[in-house]
Protein backbone atom coordinates (compact mmCIF):
# COMPACT_ATOMS: atom_id res chain seq x y z
CA UNK A 1 0.00 0.00 0.00
CA UNK A 2 1.90 3.48 -1.19
CA UNK A 3 1.67 5.79 1.70
CA UNK A 4 -0.34 8.50 1.92
CA UNK A 5 -0.65 12.06 4.17
CA UNK A 6 -4.35 12.95 4.20
CA UNK A 7 -5.18 16.11 2.58
CA UNK A 8 -6.10 19.35 4.98
CA UNK A 9 -9.55 18.56 3.63
CA UNK A 10 -9.32 14.79 4.85
CA UNK A 11 -7.92 15.85 8.11
CA UNK A 12 -11.41 17.87 8.37
CA UNK A 13 -13.59 15.11 6.96
CA UNK A 14 -11.65 12.60 9.70
CA UNK A 15 -11.90 15.27 12.76
CA UNK A 16 -15.91 15.17 11.33
CA UNK A 17 -16.09 11.95 12.37
CA UNK A 18 -15.39 12.21 16.55
CA UNK A 19 -18.88 14.64 16.49
CA UNK A 20 -21.44 13.15 18.18
CA UNK A 21 -25.41 13.96 17.30
CA UNK A 22 -26.58 16.83 18.97
CA UNK A 23 -23.49 18.49 19.88
CA UNK A 24 -23.28 22.53 20.38
CA UNK A 25 -19.29 23.17 19.27
CA UNK A 26 -16.74 25.14 18.24
CA UNK A 27 -14.57 25.26 15.22
CA UNK A 28 -11.61 27.36 14.78
CA UNK A 29 -8.76 28.73 12.37
CA UNK A 30 -6.80 26.77 9.61
CA UNK A 31 -7.91 23.41 9.62
CA UNK A 32 -10.65 23.06 11.59
CA UNK A 33 -12.61 25.72 9.64
CA UNK A 34 -13.38 23.18 6.90
CA UNK A 35 -14.93 20.49 9.06
CA UNK A 36 -18.25 21.93 9.25
CA UNK A 37 -18.82 20.56 5.15
CA UNK A 38 -18.19 17.03 6.25
CA UNK A 39 -20.84 16.61 8.92
CA UNK A 40 -22.05 12.81 8.13
CA UNK A 41 -25.50 13.17 6.99
CA UNK A 42 -28.07 12.51 9.53
CA UNK A 43 -25.81 14.07 12.83
CA UNK A 44 -27.34 17.44 13.60
CA UNK A 45 -24.05 20.12 15.03
CA UNK A 46 -25.05 23.29 16.33
CA UNK A 47 -22.01 25.10 15.49
CA UNK A 48 -20.47 28.31 18.56
CA UNK A 49 -19.55 31.08 16.90
CA UNK A 50 -18.07 33.14 19.59
CA UNK A 51 -19.27 36.65 17.73
CA UNK A 52 -22.50 35.62 19.22
CA UNK A 53 -23.99 32.66 17.47
CA UNK A 54 -25.84 29.03 18.31
CA UNK A 55 -26.86 27.20 15.63
CA UNK A 56 -24.74 28.07 12.65
CA UNK A 57 -25.68 27.08 9.29
CA UNK A 58 -23.58 27.37 5.92
CA UNK A 59 -21.95 30.09 4.03
CA UNK A 60 -24.50 31.99 3.03
CA UNK A 61 -25.35 32.30 -1.08
CA UNK A 62 -24.00 34.47 -3.01
CA UNK A 63 -26.47 37.53 -3.43
CA UNK A 64 -28.18 36.49 0.26
CA UNK A 65 -25.27 37.75 2.73
CA UNK A 66 -25.83 39.95 5.62
CA UNK A 67 -22.95 41.66 6.54
CA UNK A 68 -24.47 41.46 10.37
CA UNK A 69 -24.30 37.89 9.96
CA UNK A 70 -20.60 36.04 9.93
CA UNK A 71 -18.84 34.14 11.24
CA UNK A 72 -15.69 34.47 13.39
CA UNK A 73 -13.69 34.69 9.93
CA UNK A 74 -15.62 37.29 8.75
CA UNK A 75 -17.54 34.93 6.49
CA UNK A 76 -21.30 35.52 5.94
CA UNK A 77 -22.94 32.73 6.79
CA UNK A 78 -26.46 31.24 7.83
CA UNK A 79 -28.52 30.61 10.86
CA UNK A 80 -30.23 27.37 11.25
CA UNK A 81 -33.73 27.06 12.75
CA UNK A 82 -33.42 26.86 16.48
CA UNK A 83 -30.11 29.05 16.20
CA UNK A 84 -30.22 32.51 18.59
CA UNK A 85 -27.83 35.58 18.96
CA UNK A 86 -26.22 36.82 21.85
CA UNK A 87 -23.38 39.13 23.12
CA UNK A 88 -19.90 38.46 23.21
CA UNK A 89 -19.47 38.09 26.88
CA UNK A 90 -22.15 35.20 26.68
CA UNK A 91 -20.74 33.36 23.84
CA UNK A 92 -17.50 33.15 26.45
CA UNK A 93 -20.01 31.99 29.18
CA UNK A 94 -20.21 29.31 26.77
CA UNK A 95 -16.61 28.78 25.85
CA UNK A 96 -15.10 29.13 29.54
CA UNK A 97 -17.54 27.86 31.22
CA UNK A 98 -17.61 24.44 29.72
CA UNK A 99 -20.81 24.23 28.01
CA UNK A 100 -19.92 23.50 24.71
CA UNK A 101 -19.63 19.53 24.28
CA UNK A 102 -16.44 19.72 21.51
CA UNK A 103 -14.41 22.43 20.33
CA UNK A 104 -11.66 21.59 17.23
CA UNK A 105 -8.87 23.92 17.13
CA UNK A 106 -5.67 24.38 14.80
CA UNK A 107 -2.52 23.79 16.21
CA UNK A 108 1.30 24.57 15.95
CA UNK A 109 2.29 22.67 18.60
CA UNK A 110 0.81 20.07 21.21
CA UNK A 111 2.98 19.00 23.79
CA UNK A 112 2.66 15.20 25.09
CA UNK A 113 1.06 16.44 28.78
CA UNK A 114 -1.66 18.27 25.97
CA UNK A 115 -0.26 21.86 26.20
CA UNK A 116 -1.44 23.51 22.93
CA UNK A 117 0.62 26.47 21.32
CA UNK A 118 -1.25 27.98 18.13
CA UNK A 119 -1.11 31.96 18.21
CA UNK A 120 1.79 32.97 17.65
CA UNK A 121 4.95 31.69 16.14
CA UNK A 122 7.89 33.01 18.04
CA UNK A 123 10.14 35.39 15.88
CA UNK A 124 7.21 36.08 13.50
CA UNK A 125 6.61 39.97 12.72
CA UNK A 126 3.85 41.59 14.60
CA UNK A 127 1.76 41.33 17.89
CA UNK A 128 0.23 37.93 17.52
CA UNK A 129 -3.23 37.40 17.86
CA UNK A 130 -5.10 35.46 21.06
CA UNK A 131 -8.48 35.83 20.16
CA UNK A 132 -10.82 33.44 21.61
CA UNK A 133 -8.62 30.73 21.52
CA UNK A 134 -7.50 30.66 24.91
CA UNK A 135 -11.47 30.64 26.60
CA UNK A 136 -12.28 28.14 24.60
CA UNK A 137 -9.23 25.98 25.16
CA UNK A 138 -9.56 25.97 28.79
CA UNK A 139 -13.47 25.29 28.78
CA UNK A 140 -14.17 22.86 26.11
CA UNK A 141 -15.36 19.87 27.63
CA UNK A 142 -13.24 17.94 24.72
CA UNK A 143 -10.69 19.94 22.80
CA UNK A 144 -9.41 18.36 19.52
CA UNK A 145 -6.40 19.96 17.60
CA UNK A 146 -6.41 19.31 13.95
CA UNK A 147 -3.24 19.92 12.08
CA UNK A 148 -0.62 18.74 10.21
CA UNK A 149 1.97 16.16 11.83
CA UNK A 150 4.88 18.23 10.65
CA UNK A 151 6.54 21.76 10.07
CA UNK A 152 7.10 22.23 6.21
CA UNK A 153 10.48 21.58 7.04
CA UNK A 154 9.68 18.40 8.57
CA UNK A 155 10.12 18.87 12.04
CA UNK A 156 7.47 17.19 14.14
CA UNK A 157 4.49 18.89 15.77
CA UNK A 158 3.80 17.02 18.50
CA UNK A 159 6.35 17.70 21.27
CA UNK A 160 8.12 16.85 24.44
CA UNK A 161 7.58 20.65 25.37
CA UNK A 162 6.20 23.51 23.17
CA UNK A 163 8.85 25.71 22.08
CA UNK A 164 6.01 28.39 21.08
CA UNK A 165 4.04 30.90 23.33
CA UNK A 166 1.33 28.82 24.52
CA UNK A 167 -2.76 28.81 24.26
CA UNK A 168 -3.44 26.85 27.21
CA UNK A 169 -1.50 24.21 29.38
CA UNK A 170 -3.02 20.64 29.85
CA UNK A 171 -5.84 21.07 27.38
CA UNK A 172 -5.70 18.80 24.26
CA UNK A 173 -7.68 15.31 24.35
CA UNK A 174 -7.08 13.87 20.91
CA UNK A 175 -4.75 15.28 17.99
CA UNK A 176 -5.77 14.53 14.33
CA UNK A 177 -2.74 14.51 11.55
CA UNK A 178 -2.69 14.01 8.23
CA UNK A 179 -0.85 11.10 9.73
CA UNK A 180 -2.10 9.91 12.97
CA UNK A 181 -5.25 9.80 15.24
CA UNK A 182 -3.67 10.27 18.56
CA UNK A 183 -5.44 10.32 22.68
CA UNK A 184 -3.70 12.43 24.80
CA UNK A 185 -4.20 10.39 28.15
CA UNK A 186 -3.22 11.53 31.43
CA UNK A 187 -0.03 9.10 31.35
CA UNK A 188 1.02 10.11 27.67
CA UNK A 189 -0.13 9.52 24.09
CA UNK A 190 -1.66 6.94 22.63
CA UNK A 191 -1.49 6.02 18.87
CA UNK A 192 -5.25 5.01 17.47
CA UNK A 193 -5.40 5.04 14.12
CA UNK A 194 -2.94 5.94 11.18
CA UNK A 195 -2.81 6.73 7.70
CA UNK A 196 -3.04 4.17 4.78
CA UNK A 197 0.68 2.65 3.79
CA UNK A 198 2.30 3.89 7.33
CA UNK A 199 3.40 1.91 10.15
CA UNK A 200 3.50 2.80 14.18
CA UNK A 201 7.08 3.09 13.74
CA UNK A 202 7.35 5.94 10.65
CA UNK A 203 4.57 7.86 12.36
CA UNK A 204 6.82 7.32 15.81
CA UNK A 205 10.11 8.65 13.70
CA UNK A 206 7.44 11.88 12.79
CA UNK A 207 6.61 12.31 16.39
CA UNK A 208 9.52 13.80 19.12
CA UNK A 209 7.79 12.24 22.39
CA UNK A 210 7.57 8.22 22.85
CA UNK A 211 4.18 7.23 21.49
CA UNK A 212 2.01 4.07 22.89
CA UNK A 213 0.69 2.14 20.35
CA UNK A 214 -3.62 0.66 20.97
CA UNK A 215 -3.39 -2.98 20.56
CA UNK A 216 -5.51 -2.61 17.42
CA UNK A 217 -4.08 0.65 15.54
CA UNK A 218 -6.89 1.30 13.01
CA UNK A 219 -5.85 2.77 9.55
CA UNK A 220 -7.82 6.39 9.12
CA UNK A 221 -10.66 5.25 6.85
CA UNK A 222 -13.03 8.11 5.65
CA UNK A 223 -16.53 8.02 4.63
CA UNK A 224 -16.66 7.63 0.97
CA UNK A 225 -13.33 6.77 0.13
CA UNK B 1 -57.48 58.86 26.07
CA UNK B 2 -59.17 58.36 29.70
CA UNK B 3 -57.02 57.68 32.57
CA UNK B 4 -58.29 56.87 36.38
CA UNK B 5 -57.38 60.36 37.73
CA UNK B 6 -54.09 59.45 40.04
CA UNK B 7 -56.06 60.65 43.22
CA UNK B 8 -57.89 58.15 43.52
CA UNK B 9 -54.78 55.48 43.10
CA UNK B 10 -53.27 55.53 46.87
CA UNK B 11 -49.62 56.18 46.14
CA UNK B 12 -50.01 56.13 42.45
CA UNK B 13 -47.96 58.77 40.71
CA UNK B 14 -49.54 60.35 37.17
CA UNK B 15 -48.63 58.66 34.47
CA UNK B 16 -45.69 60.19 32.26
CA UNK B 17 -43.06 59.29 30.10
CA UNK B 18 -39.95 58.87 31.32
CA UNK B 19 -37.58 60.40 29.13
CA UNK B 20 -36.71 63.48 30.96
CA UNK B 21 -33.28 63.60 30.15
CA UNK B 22 -32.91 64.87 26.64
CA UNK B 23 -30.11 62.28 25.23
CA UNK B 24 -30.09 62.48 21.89
CA UNK B 25 -27.85 64.25 19.47
CA UNK B 26 -28.66 65.74 16.24
CA UNK B 27 -25.18 64.95 14.74
CA UNK B 28 -22.22 62.81 15.03
CA UNK B 29 -19.89 65.74 15.23
CA UNK B 30 -21.53 66.92 18.49
CA UNK B 31 -21.80 64.00 20.28
CA UNK B 32 -18.30 63.18 20.24
CA UNK B 33 -16.88 67.34 20.45
CA UNK B 34 -15.70 67.09 24.23
CA UNK B 35 -13.43 63.88 24.19
CA UNK B 36 -10.18 64.54 25.21
CA UNK B 37 -7.17 64.04 24.82
CA UNK B 38 -5.97 60.84 26.82
CA UNK B 39 -9.37 59.64 27.01
CA UNK B 40 -9.50 55.94 27.51
CA UNK B 41 -12.28 54.80 24.94
CA UNK B 42 -13.81 51.10 23.99
CA UNK B 43 -15.27 49.89 20.67
CA UNK B 44 -17.61 48.08 20.25
CA UNK B 45 -17.33 45.56 16.93
CA UNK B 46 -16.01 42.25 15.32
CA UNK B 47 -15.71 40.69 12.15
CA UNK B 48 -16.76 44.19 10.49
CA UNK B 49 -20.53 43.68 12.20
CA UNK B 50 -21.51 46.17 14.76
CA UNK B 51 -18.56 48.48 14.35
CA UNK B 52 -19.34 52.05 15.64
CA UNK B 53 -17.97 53.06 12.34
CA UNK B 54 -19.36 56.63 11.82
CA UNK B 55 -19.07 57.24 15.59
CA UNK B 56 -15.26 56.46 14.42
CA UNK B 57 -14.76 58.81 11.42
CA UNK B 58 -16.71 61.87 13.65
CA UNK B 59 -13.72 61.36 16.23
CA UNK B 60 -11.23 61.79 13.38
CA UNK B 61 -12.62 64.46 12.61
CA UNK B 62 -12.64 65.94 15.59
CA UNK B 63 -8.64 64.81 16.19
CA UNK B 64 -8.57 63.79 20.06
CA UNK B 65 -4.79 62.66 20.46
CA UNK B 66 -2.85 59.98 22.75
CA UNK B 67 -6.17 57.88 22.95
CA UNK B 68 -6.21 54.59 24.93
CA UNK B 69 -8.47 51.95 23.15
CA UNK B 70 -10.08 48.83 23.98
CA UNK B 71 -11.48 47.06 21.22
CA UNK B 72 -11.26 43.63 19.68
CA UNK B 73 -9.36 44.17 16.38
CA UNK B 74 -7.39 47.26 15.45
CA UNK B 75 -9.02 47.88 12.12
CA UNK B 76 -8.76 46.82 8.71
CA UNK B 77 -6.74 49.27 6.76
CA UNK B 78 -8.49 52.63 7.21
CA UNK B 79 -11.73 51.06 7.96
CA UNK B 80 -13.11 51.01 11.99
CA UNK B 81 -10.26 51.57 14.23
CA UNK B 82 -7.65 51.71 11.54
CA UNK B 83 -8.44 55.68 10.17
CA UNK B 84 -7.50 56.41 14.02
CA UNK B 85 -4.47 54.60 14.01
CA UNK B 86 -3.55 56.39 10.61
CA UNK B 87 -4.51 59.70 12.02
CA UNK B 88 -1.96 59.10 14.78
CA UNK B 89 -4.24 59.45 17.48
CA UNK B 90 -4.05 56.52 19.18
CA UNK B 91 -0.94 55.98 22.03
CA UNK B 92 -2.20 52.44 24.03
CA UNK B 93 -4.63 49.60 23.01
CA UNK B 94 -6.11 46.66 24.82
CA UNK B 95 -7.32 44.02 22.41
CA UNK B 96 -7.67 40.01 22.02
CA UNK B 97 -6.91 39.95 18.14
CA UNK B 98 -5.49 43.15 16.62
CA UNK B 99 -5.77 41.27 13.38
CA UNK B 100 -3.48 40.88 10.11
CA UNK B 101 -5.35 43.58 8.57
CA UNK B 102 -4.39 45.69 10.90
CA UNK B 103 -1.97 47.51 8.68
CA UNK B 104 -1.69 51.32 10.71
CA UNK B 105 -1.89 49.41 14.12
CA UNK B 106 0.82 46.87 13.09
CA UNK B 107 3.27 49.24 11.51
CA UNK B 108 3.12 51.60 14.80
CA UNK B 109 3.82 48.59 16.72
CA UNK B 110 6.75 47.18 14.88
CA UNK B 111 8.18 50.73 15.30
CA UNK B 112 7.60 50.89 18.99
CA UNK B 113 4.99 53.75 19.10
CA UNK B 114 2.11 52.21 20.33
CA UNK B 115 1.85 50.17 23.90
CA UNK B 116 -0.23 46.85 23.43
CA UNK B 117 -1.82 44.90 26.16
CA UNK B 118 -3.28 41.32 24.88
CA UNK B 119 -6.35 40.11 25.93
CA UNK B 120 -7.85 36.61 25.86
CA UNK B 121 -11.24 37.86 23.83
CA UNK B 122 -13.59 36.10 26.68
CA UNK B 123 -11.24 37.40 29.72
CA UNK B 124 -11.78 40.97 27.78
CA UNK B 125 -15.37 40.75 28.36
CA UNK B 126 -15.52 39.20 31.58
CA UNK B 127 -13.04 42.19 32.81
CA UNK B 128 -15.53 45.06 31.26
CA UNK B 129 -18.59 42.58 32.93
CA UNK B 130 -16.30 43.03 36.33
CA UNK B 131 -15.74 47.07 36.11
CA UNK B 132 -19.80 46.97 35.13
CA UNK B 133 -20.50 45.07 37.75
CA UNK B 134 -18.58 46.65 40.81
CA UNK B 135 -16.32 43.55 40.67
CA UNK B 136 -12.71 44.89 41.05
CA UNK B 137 -10.80 41.50 40.23
CA UNK B 138 -11.39 38.19 39.97
CA UNK B 139 -10.00 34.83 39.15
CA UNK B 140 -9.87 33.00 36.10
CA UNK B 141 -8.38 29.77 34.40
CA UNK B 142 -7.90 31.43 31.07
CA UNK B 143 -4.11 32.21 30.59
CA UNK B 144 -2.83 30.11 33.76
CA UNK B 145 1.04 28.78 32.19
CA UNK B 146 1.21 31.17 28.92
CA UNK B 147 2.42 34.59 29.06
CA UNK B 148 -0.81 36.05 29.54
CA UNK B 149 -0.47 35.11 33.58
CA UNK B 150 3.01 37.20 33.77
CA UNK B 151 3.35 39.27 37.00
CA UNK B 152 -0.36 38.66 38.22
CA UNK B 153 -1.59 36.66 41.50
CA UNK B 154 -1.99 32.99 40.85
CA UNK B 155 -3.89 30.87 43.45
CA UNK B 156 -5.26 27.04 43.85
CA UNK B 157 -8.40 26.91 44.11
CA UNK B 158 -10.16 23.72 45.07
CA UNK B 159 -7.31 21.82 43.29
CA UNK B 160 -7.50 23.95 39.94
CA UNK B 161 -5.28 27.16 39.26
CA UNK B 162 -6.02 30.84 38.49
CA UNK B 163 -4.75 33.80 37.49
CA UNK B 164 -6.05 36.96 38.96
CA UNK B 165 -7.49 39.33 36.19
CA UNK B 166 -8.67 43.08 37.39
CA UNK B 167 -11.33 44.66 36.09
CA UNK B 168 -11.67 47.07 32.69
CA UNK B 169 -13.57 50.54 32.73
CA UNK B 170 -13.17 53.68 30.26
CA UNK B 171 -14.28 56.94 30.49
CA UNK B 172 -16.54 56.58 26.94
CA UNK B 173 -17.61 53.69 25.35
CA UNK B 174 -18.51 53.77 21.44
CA UNK B 175 -21.16 51.11 20.68
CA UNK B 176 -23.66 50.47 17.75
CA UNK B 177 -26.86 49.22 17.25
CA UNK B 178 -30.03 48.76 15.45
CA UNK B 179 -32.58 50.92 17.16
CA UNK B 180 -32.81 53.19 19.93
CA UNK B 181 -36.03 54.38 22.00
CA UNK B 182 -35.71 58.21 22.85
CA UNK B 183 -34.15 56.98 26.62
CA UNK B 184 -31.66 54.66 24.87
CA UNK B 185 -32.75 51.43 25.49
CA UNK B 186 -31.31 49.00 22.63
CA UNK B 187 -31.78 46.63 19.82
CA UNK B 188 -29.05 45.07 18.54
CA UNK B 189 -28.70 43.02 14.84
CA UNK B 190 -27.51 39.32 14.39
CA UNK B 191 -23.94 39.05 15.07
CA UNK B 192 -23.98 42.77 15.29
CA UNK B 193 -24.18 42.82 18.87
CA UNK B 194 -20.83 41.33 20.14
CA UNK B 195 -19.37 43.48 22.18
CA UNK B 196 -21.73 46.14 22.09
CA UNK B 197 -23.89 45.16 25.57
CA UNK B 198 -21.07 44.65 27.62
CA UNK B 199 -18.80 47.68 26.55
CA UNK B 200 -21.97 49.77 27.39
CA UNK B 201 -22.11 48.95 31.08
CA UNK B 202 -18.31 49.97 31.67
CA UNK B 203 -18.09 52.84 30.51
CA UNK B 204 -18.37 56.70 32.28
CA UNK B 205 -20.38 57.70 28.72
CA UNK B 206 -21.76 55.47 26.93
CA UNK B 207 -22.40 56.68 23.12
CA UNK B 208 -24.25 54.62 20.67
CA UNK B 209 -25.00 55.22 16.84
CA UNK B 210 -28.14 53.45 15.83
CA UNK B 211 -30.05 53.35 12.57
CA UNK B 212 -33.35 54.06 14.29
CA UNK B 213 -34.77 56.09 16.96
CA UNK B 214 -38.63 55.17 18.17
CA UNK B 215 -40.27 56.61 20.14
CA UNK B 216 -40.40 55.95 23.97
CA UNK B 217 -42.32 52.72 24.63
CA UNK B 218 -42.45 51.75 21.34
CA UNK B 219 -39.96 48.63 21.92
CA UNK B 220 -41.36 45.59 23.23
CA UNK B 221 -39.67 45.80 26.89
CA UNK B 222 -39.27 41.92 26.35
CA UNK B 223 -36.96 42.04 23.51
CA UNK B 224 -34.31 45.27 25.06
CA UNK B 225 -30.63 44.22 25.83
CA UNK B 226 -29.24 47.33 26.65
CA UNK B 227 -31.49 48.79 29.28
CA UNK B 228 -31.30 52.84 28.84
CA UNK B 229 -29.30 53.10 32.30
CA UNK B 230 -26.31 52.29 30.74
CA UNK B 231 -26.99 54.50 27.87
CA UNK B 232 -25.98 58.49 27.58
CA UNK B 233 -25.67 59.69 23.94
CA UNK B 234 -27.42 58.38 21.29
CA UNK B 235 -27.11 60.07 17.12
CA UNK B 236 -29.02 58.26 14.53
CA UNK B 237 -26.48 57.23 11.80
CA UNK B 238 -28.93 55.46 9.28
CA UNK B 239 -28.34 54.21 6.01
CA UNK B 240 -24.39 54.73 6.97
CA UNK B 241 -23.61 50.95 8.41
CA UNK B 242 -20.13 50.87 6.29
CA UNK B 243 -17.42 52.47 6.08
Amino acid sequence: MSKTRLTREQIAERAAMELPEGAYVNLGWGIPNLIAAYVPAGINIYFHSENGILGMGPRAKRGEEDLDLVDAMKVPVTLLPGGAYFSQDDAHVMTRGGHLDVSILGGLQVAENGDLANWRVPGARGAGNIGGAMDISVGAKRLIVAMEHNTKDGSPKIVKQCTYPLTAIECVDTIITDLAVIDVLPDGLVLREIAPGFTPDEVQELTEPKLRYCEKILTISLPGH
Amino acid sequence: MERTPSSEVPGHVALKTMDQKNKIYSTLDEAVVDIPDGATIMFGGFGGAGFPNNLIQGLARQGAKSLSVISNNCGTGEGELGILFKNKQIRRVVAAFPGPAAKYFQEQFDAGEIELELVPQGILCERMRAFGAGIPAFFSPVGVGTEVARGKEEREIRGKRYILEQELGADYAFIRAQRSDHMGNLIYRKAARNFNPIMATAAKITIVEVEEIVPTGELDPETIVTPSIFVDRIVQAAGKRCV
